[in-house]
């Protein structure tokens, strides 16, 4: 089943302040969509919009032709979410971090969350809490979810905070080939990005807004 | 299966590396009914009759003390949204929460219990009524509360507005908490009340999880 991602006339408001609105996004199997725009254009709230966190001002949100409202939990089976705040916990290591996340949305073995750290580069922080851990290592753990067998579309809110200039070629890297493999990548970023897949385009918000 | 013994795990050694949290609840519990045969004097015929609400009102404002940071840190640390996206369903998630956190917080609070009915003069015959009555109604307080805590957990300071909320709905649990003891104290029967109570614990384990994850889903929302 391909998860197709269509957004019609969308609009969204918070605190009596128009951020959006006619807003029509499409995403296809293998294409990765960039949201820029200037801050507090509206970037998180649409990713939020279509990850069905928030409910839209107005306008739907399409999967698959169907409205998501009516198949949340095929939209939950089909998407992996990393927010501004990760979902990484202060008192738990990286690894029961990852297992737990696992248990949460697609089961892992503890072999797959061994290889996925070793991948983002924390090995020998398997054991450590992660509170410890640097800002970036903390991010790393999250990413390690995107080494695990998961949904095909991400959705990730500025994924690159905080990574060092390695990181963030190999997230590129990574993110190109879940799209040549069929994935699908919504993300919002500042940062051009060095490595595109052929589905590549981008999304500006509050162009006209002054 | 393996994957909620996984989250049982989780949340276990959640609660297990911050036992500051775990203990504070229990130490007031203590503290208070402690303090009361101090204060009131050493009649033992006073503190008996004052013994099952002294208990039960203790035992309300220590479930209700530990509730106020249950989704607190899963809220700011964006495990919450990781929650409400997950496949499974949302209202089974925090159902095993509220267990958890019962079973640290509420289990022990009933197995303190009879060493601080000791201190109030309460018959040994009274005993096994206060541990039945405390086991089923504490359950009860932590799946109320839970509602509370999951409609306040998007505000800087949710703490009294969740006591507002959650205490009228809280009254009819300490009604018949205290109700029992007093019943038992006195030598009467004690099975209505019990069964009152086990059927407010039936009805809230059944509904109250709804509510919770309907709460939470509107606080991720904003």
């Amino acid at each position: 089943m391909t998860a197709y991602l269509h957004a019609r006339d969308l609009a969204c408001e918070r605190d009596g302040r128009l951020l959006f609105e006619q807003l029509e996004v499409r995403l296809q199997v293998g294409e990765m969509l960039q949201v820029c725009g200037p801050n507090g254009s509206g970037k998180t709230s649409l990713l939020r919009v279509l990850a069905g966190l928030m409910t839209p001002t107005a306008g739907q949100v399409l999967l698959d032709g169907q409205p998501v409202q009516g198949q949340r939990a095929a939209l939950h089976r089909h998407l992996l979410w990393l927010g501004h705040a990760a979902g990484i916990k202060d008192m738990l290591s990286a690894e029961e971090n990852l297992a737990w996340l696992s248990a949460l949305h697609t089961a892992a073995t503890p072999g797959a969350i061994d290889q996925a750290l070793r991948t983002v580069g924390l090995r020998g922080f398997e054991d450590v809490p992660s509170h410890t851990l640097s800002a970036g290592q903390q991010r790393r753990v999250a990413l390690a979810r995107l080494y695990l067998p998961g949904p095909p579309l991400w959705v990730l809110d500025e994924p690159f905070t905080a990574l060092d200039k390695q990181g963030v070629a190999q997230l590129e890297e990574h993110l190109a080939k879940h799209c040549q493999r069929g994935g699908m990548v919504l993300l919002t970023t500042h940062h051009r990005l060095m490595r595109t897949p052929a589905g590549y385009r981008e999304l500006e918000l509050g162009a006209g807004t002054p | 299966m393996s994957a909620w013994l996984q989250l049982l795990r989780c949340e276990a050694r959640l609660l297990c590396r911050r036992p500051a949290e775990l203990a504070n609840p229990l130490v007031f519990f203590a503290i208070v009914i402690a303090l009361f045969p101090l204060a009131v004097g050493p009649q033992l015929n006073l503190l008996q009759a004052l013994s099952p609400g002294l208990i039960w009102v203790a035992a309300l404002l220590a479930v209700l003390l530990s509730l106020d940071g249950l989704f607190r840190s899963d809220f700011e640390d964006g495990s919450l949204e990781q929650w409400v996206l997950s496949p499974h369903p949302l209202a089974l998630l925090v159902l095993m929460k509220v267990f958890v956190h019962w079973a640290f917080s509420g289990l022990a609070l009933v197995l303190l219990s009879p060493l601080l009915a000791v201190m109030l003069g309460l018959p040994a015959e009274c005993v096994p009524v206060l541990l039945a009555s405390l086991l089923l109604g504490t359950p009860v307080l932590s799946l109320l509360g839970a509602i509370g805590a999951a409609l306040t957990v998007g505000l800087k300071r949710g703490g009294l507005l969740l006591a507002l909320l959650i205490l009228p709905l809280y009254i009819p649990v300490l009604i018949l908490g205290s109700g029992a003891l007093q019943a038992a104290l006195q030598g009467l029967p004690t099975g209505g009340y019990l069964l009152w109570l086990a059927s407010l614990a039936a009805l809230t384990i059944t509904l109250a999880p709804f509510a919770i994850a309907a709460g939470l889903k509107i606080s991720v929302s904003e």
